[in-house]
């Protein structure tokens, strides 16, 4: 256990504590609400686990490290933009992908773009953006964010 | 436009027996590959048992918290408090506004159309989106655990000065035409 559990666990609790101590009926609904979204990511949480295990098992750590590592260029940066954008998962499970991938040597730029397209660009979701948004809002909103994520990762490989 | 009468859109959201079958299909695939190549079952199984463990610590709690969050901060509050702020002070609510309800991004788009029609500047609505999208304070904790305070840190602030100034360009290019088209 690691200092991020603790204050993790902590601060749910202490904010289970206060609902609870101002309203009995909303602080039901709230673990209703996260017994939920907890079944409901279970498989895609466990699919990404086994993958995670597969790549780390399978793949040799030099090969992540060539091709999305600190000496991988704008190639790496380029091949996570493309992997996040066209991927479809849950924001929440892209964070231990992400840190599978610098366990196994990608760069911090290259981690930082991935997280950044997977949530905020969505070829998925673009049919669904059009209907609400209209077609130029989603363009230009998806197009700008993959720059937007391209910037975030270099000045994250700046700084960290 | 289009689809004012019509319910909110719901995306082809994988019904839950479709997530099931995904993972069944993985296992089926991960247990044929670990028969075929044994000596790499050992690593596999390392690595998963430590990403797993790694999510049991934090995942109840960060569930909790976002269905805490679900209750005490509903999505129809957000849209009444954005929207009608500019300048700085209203980039400022857009941002934090956007990390703390939860949800997956597309159940954004319907109150960012309302926002819209309220008036709220594309920019603000930019900001919004992106900061729903990748920056919820919950899931940071999720961030913090498998990707360390340095590298959260560093992404968050990159990602809240990006997102500003691009918001700037969004508006830049959207505006114009729409902007034209709303005034008539």
């Amino acid at each position: 256990m690691n200092l991020t559990v603790v204050s993790i666990n902590a601060i749910a609790l202490a904010c289970l504590a206060l609902s609870l101590f101002k309203e009995r009926t909303k602080t039901a609904r709230a673990l209703r609400i996260a017994l939920k979204s907890g079944i409901g990511l279970a498989p895609t949480l466990l699919t990404i686990l086994v993958l995670i295990g597969l790549v780390l098992g399978f793949v040799p750590l030099e090969t992540i490290g060539r091709i999305l590592g600190e000496g991988s260029g704008a190639g790496g940066v380029l091949t996570a933009a493309l992997l996040g954008s066209v991927l479809h998962i849950p924001s929440l499970v892209s964070f231990p992908l992400g840190g599978s991938l610098m366990k196994a040597g990608a760069s911090a730029s290259v981690v930082a773009v991935f997280i950044t397209t997977l949530t905020m660009v969505g070829f998925v979701t673009i049919p669904v953006e059009i209907r609400v948004l209209g077609k130029r809002f989603t363009f230009l909103r998806n197009g700008l964010s993959l720059v937007a994520a391209v910037i975030i990762g270099l000045l994250v490989g700046v700084v960290a | 436009m289009q689809g004012r009468g019509a319910p909110p859109a719901q995306p082809e959201k994988g019904s839950p027996v479709r997530g099931w079958a995904v993972l069944a299909a993985m296992v089926a695939a991960a247990a044929l590959l670990l028969i075929a190549f044994p000596e790499q079952r050992d690593p596999s199984f390392a690595a998963f048992w430590e990403f797993l463990l790694e999510m049991i610590w934090v995942m109840p709690a960060v569930l909790v918290i976002m269905g805490l969050f679900a209750v005490w901060i509903p999505k129809e509050a957000v849209s009444r408090y954005m929207g009608h702020e500019s300048g700085a002070r209203g980039m400022l609510i857009a941002l934090v506004f956007g990390t703390l309800p939860t949800g997956p991004l597309y159940a954004a788009f319907p109150l960012t159309k309302g926002l819209l029609e309220k008036d709220a500047s594309p920019a603000n609505v930019f900001v919004f989106l992106a900061a729903w999208a990748c920056i919820k304070i919950p899931q940071e904790l999720i961030e913090l655990q498998f990707l360390g305070w340095w590298f959260t840190l560093a992404r968050f602030v990159s990602t809240v000065v990006v997102i500003v100034a691009m918001a700037f360009v969004f508006q830049r290019l959207l505006g114009k035409r729409e902007v034209a088209h709303d005034d008539v």
